[in-house]
């Protein structure tokens, strides 16, 4: 149970001298990796890992340590260098722990014992099913790039004095795999997953089954002509999309002049059928919790309402620069300060299934795989450029696998341009839900 | 960090279930980081870790397990974990002798970042924001960012052998944000090398915070990049990541030995343009990639990947190399003591050519030239692969002329190798870099010289 390490972070707290704020982070987690190849395990990871962070506040001044060991020695040397490293930043008022707010935390259902207790052999199998079913979907499987079974069992405790006290612990694991196709010269990959928190979530037919799909119908695969027309990115590109959206309305971008939307509050950045929420107590999201990373509430957020801009999210720190308070949305491992980010964004799905929407197209492209996100997409400037790879779509209907060309928008001009959001809401293992969405006017660069 | 005896004891622990192979890798790590944002020295971090991995390999199963315990009961607690994922059939009794194997990167560290005084940490970071600022009312906003770590590793195996190695890094970085009627734009500039404090004497912190704000105010005035395909001039020194994606990924044993490379079974065949050869090298002084051993205690070398376009060989790492009986070619490397290894790059780099750079640019009627690259990614299947432009311009007539905003090149690795159709005289490495692989980053280098791909997919949004 995660009460040694709230009694590991309030023993760091009693250390606080008179005048500083102390708060300690522990966390502690066991994880599993399995990977499995030709029918063998290739390689079995197992192994506990722990560590504490340290913030001391004194005189509006931050300072911060962390240590990969809960040693008592190694605590009180981390303490030490906190307290020093705080002499050095730039005095700010605003500067500060978080402070109880009188958000209730929920009790959200994030631990399974099951996982915790489950026996490696039956994990060992679970992947070496997921092998066997991706080999066996389709006469052109010419081989695995990669199969594995991962999961992590992690516990972590905030503790602060200004108050906080706040636990928690979860489980979670996944099953995930790379499929090659081949036919004569031409080789196409896939990707399928199946996500949850104890291995009865998981099904590896069903991931074995998408990695197959998607990377037969790949081959063959053409570089499409240049020009402008419509895309409906797949849920799992969707997600992404949203994951960069969220830089976007994090306070800390909006403080610093950094979001492209920040004097836009109350106004339409989007078509009126986006509605954006950051939801981190939807325990279906695999990065749903309970507590941020400074110990509040989490709590669900709507940050774009009928394409109208409602709110950005914040820490402790942000919200005071913007007069307002935390959202509960304060991000941190134990290696870090809390910075701020959307837990869990999820579009609000619409009511066409994902073949209506295509069936209404009579140009486009289906993305479902896109590359290079981190370098071609500037989120402060807005600039979005992704290699892509998918299936175009011509007169309703899906036509041939394409690859090798790009496409390109802005991310105002996207929001904007949202045709339809589908009905097909997808849990992913990342930080945002995926749905299928229509979106129109953007460049494909190919030949 | 660990006794001999003690490491004799424990591989022979993570051997007695029948193991073939085990290693111990332990870590001593500290980090030291300084962040100025919005004006304001925000904070400074402190951080260590240490601990070591253990693995043990029975044919072509590896079991591993860490511990952040270096004692020697933490330590055999590991072994054995590790001895269990592995699961051999045998038994008995193995006694290791270990032989200590001295591996020297050739030069010194000057000065170590740990006894620098945290306040001139702090100076060059107010120093460089100050001259940010200075460049001009359009800048709005400016972060600089310090990080330096010191990394003791030691390795021991089964094969007996033994080896320490000793690694500091420094890294300095500035980014800008320019606010203009176009909106917003950015620019970073960043400079790290396996140095000390020393970094400084290399490099003028002013000039560096001059470049990044001059390419965000650039940019303000840059126009859409345009689409479709056309020649692309990559500047010297604006960063290697073409070739790291295009080809260095693909030439991973670990990836070719699953099929997962479009370079599997072309040892010995023209893959890229002749005069292309590209080299991955851990020996080069003081570049961030370099390293005197990598993580399986094997020393760094000089590895030449395609010479003269010829494809030479691939990059291998210890558990490859040995079913393929051959050596390591120093390239197992990992993140840290919680990690396998795997293949991975160095400083990856093609050679210099003997074109005039200004005559490259003079000869290509239409296309784009990147000064400064972003990252990439790669699909080692397929080959088809990215990389950002985050400074770029049109080349029109020969000359080149206006600015371009931000976004990503596509194309296919072997194709593009063999649309290099000049290859410029004067090589300079790129900035530092982090390569990701299978969710462990490590530090990389990379260099080119001024050089034109005949064609490459642009893509931007103008016609």
């Amino acid at each position: 149970m995660s009460d040694d390490l709230l009694a590991v972070a309030d023993r760091v707290v009693a250390m606080a001298a008179p005048g500083e704020q102390v708060e300690a982070v522990v966390v502690r987690g066991v994880d599993t990796e399995i990977k499995v190849y030709g029918g063998e395990v290739e390689s079995l990871s197992s192994a506990q890992s722990q560590g504490v962070g340290i913030r001391v506040v004194v005189d509006g001044r931050q300072g911060f340590a962390y240590a990969g060991s809960l040693d008592e020695a190694v605590i009180a040397e981390t303490l030490a260098e906190a307290r020093d490293n705080a002499g050095f930043a730039t005095r700010d008022e605003l500067v500060g722990l978080a402070e109880p707010d009188g958000v209730p935390v929920q009790e959200l259902d994030l631990f399974r014992s099951s996982l915790a207790e489950a026996r490696p052999d039956d994990k060992v199998a679970l992947a070496l099913e997921l092998e066997r079913a991706v080999l066996a979907a389709d006469a052109r499987i010419s081989g695995i790039e990669s199969a594995e079974y991962a999961d992590g069992v992690s516990e972590a405790a905030v503790a602060t004095t200004t108050g906080i006290r706040s636990v928690g612990r979860e489980t979670s694991c996944f099953v995930a795999t790379y499929a090659m196709a081949t036919e004569g010269d031409d080789t196409q990959t896939g990707f399928g997953f199946s996500v949850g928190r104890d291995l009865a979530d998981l099904d590896p037919g069903r991931a074995a089954a998408e990695a197959a799909e998607r990377a037969t119908r790949m081959l063959g695969a053409v570089k499409p002509p240049t020009g402008r027309l419509t895309v409906v990115l797949d849920p799992w590109v969707t997600a992404q999309f949203l994951g960069l959206l969220g830089y976007t309305l994090n306070g800390d971008a909006v403080a610093k002049g950094r979001s492209l939307f920040a004097d836009r509050l109350g106004e339409a950045v989007a078509s009126p059928l986006v509605t954006l929420v950051d939801d981190p107590t939807d325990i279906r999201a695999m990065t749903a919790t309970d507590t941020d990373g400074e110990g509040l509430a989490t709590r669900r957020n709507v940050l774009v309402r009928d394409g109208v801009l409602e709110m950005f999210v914040h820490n402790a720190y942000t919200a005071r620069r913007a007069g307002t308070v935390s959202t509960g949305n304060a991000v941190r491992g134990f290696k870090s300060t809390p910075s701020v980010d959307c837990l869990f964004l999820s579009l609000q799905p619409g009511t066409t299934d994902p073949a209506t929407l295509i069936a209404g197209i009579d140009d486009g492209v289906l993305v479902q795989e896109v590359s290079g996100l981190h370098s071609g997409v500037n989120p402060v400037s807005g600039d979005f450029s992704t290699g892509a790879e998918g299936l175009r779509i011509r007169g309703g209907e899906v036509a041939e696998p394409v690859r090798e060309f790009t496409i390109a928008s802005t991310l105002q001009r996207m929001l904007l341009d949202v045709q339809a959001v589908g009905n097909d809401l997808q849990f992913l293992p990342m930080n945002a839900a995926g749905v299928s969405l229509v979106v129109a006017d953007v460049t494909l660069s190919g030949s | 960090m660990i006794e001999e005896a003690v490491l004799q004891r424990v591989l022979g622990s993570a051997l007695k279930t029948g193991g073939e192979f085990a290693e111990v890798f332990a870590e001593d790590r500290r980090n030291s980081s300084a962040l100025l944002d919005d004006g304001r020295v925000e904070e400074l971090t402190s951080g260590r870790d240490r601990g070591a991995g253990i693995r043990v390999v029975v044919g072509d199963t590896t079991g591993f397990a860490h511990t952040a315990d270096l004692s020697e009961a933490g330590l055999l607690a590991a072994a054995e974990a590790a001895a269990a994922a592995a699961k051999g059939g045998g038994g008995g009794t193995r006694t290791v002798a270990l032989t200590r194997r001295t591996a020297s990167r050739g030069y010194d560290i000057e000065t170590y970042p740990g006894d620098v005084p945290k306040a001139r940490k702090v100076e060059l970071l107010t120093r460089a924001d100050e001259v940010a600022r200075s460049t001009g009312g359009a800048i709005s906003q400016v972060s600089v960012s310090y990080g330096d770590n010191r990394r003791r590793i030691l390795v021991a195996n089964s094969d007996g052998l033994l080896a320490e190695d000793d690694t500091v890094r420094t890294f300095f970085a500035v980014s800008c944000v320019a606010t203009g009627d176009t909106g917003m734009q950015t620019g970073r500039e960043s400079v790290g090398h396996t140095v000390g404090f020393e970094l400084f004497d290399l490099y003028d912190i002013d000039e560096l915070a001059r470049r990044a704000a001059d390419r965000a105010l650039t940019k303000l005035a840059a126009r859409p990049a345009p689409s479709g395909q056309m020649p692309v001039v990559i500047a010297s020194g604006g960063g290697g990541v073409l070739f790291h994606e295009a080809c260095g990924h693909g030439l991973e044993a670990d990836l070719v030995a699953k099929g997962a490379s479009v370079f599997r079974d072309r040892v010995g065949q023209q893959v890229a343009s002749k005069g292309v050869t590209v080299v991955d090298d851990g020996t080069m002084a003081k570049e961030w990639g370099n390293i005197a051993i990598d993580d399986e205690g094997h020393p760094a070398q000089r590895n030449v990947l395609i010479e003269d376009g010829v494809l030479t060989d691939y990059m291998w790492d210890q558990l490859r190399a040995r079913r393929e009986g051959r050596p390591s070619s120093g390239n197992g490397r990992r993140q840290s003591y919680q990690h396998l290894p795997m293949v991975r790059m160095t400083n990856t780099y093609l050679l210099a050519g003997s074109d005039d750079p200004d005559d490259i640019v003079a000869s290509t009627e239409k296309g784009v030239l990147v000064k400064h690259l972003g990252g990439g990614q790669v699909n080692t299947a397929t080959g088809d692969f990215v990389f950002g432009m985050t400074e770029a311009y049109l080349i029109e007539g020969g000359k080149v002329t206006e600015p371009l905003r931000e976004g990503n090149l596509i194309g296919n690795g072997p194709e593009v190798l063999q649309r290099i159709d000049a290859l410029g005289n004067d090589f300079a490495m790129g900035p530092p870099g982090t390569c990701g692989k299978d969710g462990q980053g490590v530090p990389v280098g990379d260099g080119v010289p001024t050089l034109r791909v005949s064609s490459l997919t642009i893509g931007g949004t103008a016609a």
